[in-house]
């Protein structure tokens, strides 16, 4: 395994024994996951959608404007969602599905407020809540301000 | 708007899901990996003026996934640094994320809040 490559060399039993897990082990089915993903993946920018053109319409705005209305809509749901309970329901038929798109992000906070509110409003909610959305933010900034450096300093 | 844009909005948001889901299959990746992944690309591809033209084609299937978040926040640097330059960057990073951010902080400590945590 990459993971390891320390790791002692296996004897030949071990090895047999490993081909033996390897092939009696079920195979994941990619294809239907993958598929499920993409079903789900593709309701939620569709129920999005439907929100964009609710709030363009029922609040004059512009489309890209009814855009920053419409994910907050999507990251109630999420959140909402979490809290019932139902989200890990949902996303274990519908894995990236539910996770790629900004309900994954309000679950993964919702998720580790939750978690960690044991430990405490301060300690545990205020703070924990980062815990797994913390490197979206991180990674996100980092690149939007190296490339808006490269702007700033080349384009402009 | 056109009834099309749902069709658009369904196969782009449906693939943008299944590339991530493939990532998390196939590889070692963590759903916390693929995500950030998602972000630094919708990043890049928003730099390029890629991303602001897909989701003016496929409005939410482009703004629905995480990528857009990314996205976001280079158009928001870089809209402040034509006019500020490089103290633009700064200040115009969160100028287009801040409902989204605002929204999962708020939501997420409510429901913190209000529900406990299951099992």
């Amino acid at each position: 395994m990459a993971r390891d490559p320390k790791k002692k060399k296996l004897t030949v039993d071990q090895k047999r024994y490993t081909e033996l897990v390897r092939d009696t082990v079920p195979r994941p089915r990619y294809i239907k996951t993958a598929l499920l993903a993409y079903f789900f993946g593709g309701l939620i920018a569709l129920i999005g959608q439907g929100f964009i053109d609710f709030y363009r319409s029922s609040m004059n705005l512009t489309v890209k404007e009814a855009a920053n209305p419409a994910v907050a809509t999507m990251i109630f749901i999420g959140a909402l969602l979490t809290g019932l309970g139902v989200f890990d329901k949902i996303a274990r038929v519908a894995g990236a599905g539910l996770a790629v798109p900004v309900t994954g992000f309000a679950n993964s906070l919702a998720s580790a407020a939750l978690e960690f509110k044991r430990e405490g409003l301060v300690f545990g909610v205020g703070s924990k809540m980062f815990i797994l959305a913390g490197s979206v933010i991180t990674f996100g900034v980092v690149t939007a301000f190296i490339i808006g450096l490269i702007y700033a300093i080349f384009i402009y | 708007m056109e009834w099309q844009i749902y069709i658009w909005a369904f196969l782009v948001g449906g693939a943008f899901a299944m590339i991530g889901q493939l990532i998390l299959d196939y590889t070692n990746y963590s759903p916390g990996h693929v995500l950030s992944g998602f972000v630094v690309a919708g990043g890049i591809l928003g730099g390029l003026g890629i991303y602001p033209k897909l989701i003016e084609f496929a409005g939410g299937g482009a703004s629905m996934p995480i990528s857009s978040f990314g996205n976001a926040l280079v158009q928001g640097a870089i809209s402040e640094a034509e006019r500020n330059g490089v103290i633009g960057v700064m200040t115009g990073m969160f100028e287009l994320t801040s409902t989204g951010i605002t929204a999962a902080i708020v939501f997420a400590f409510f429901v913190a809040l209000v529900f406990n945590p299951k099992g």
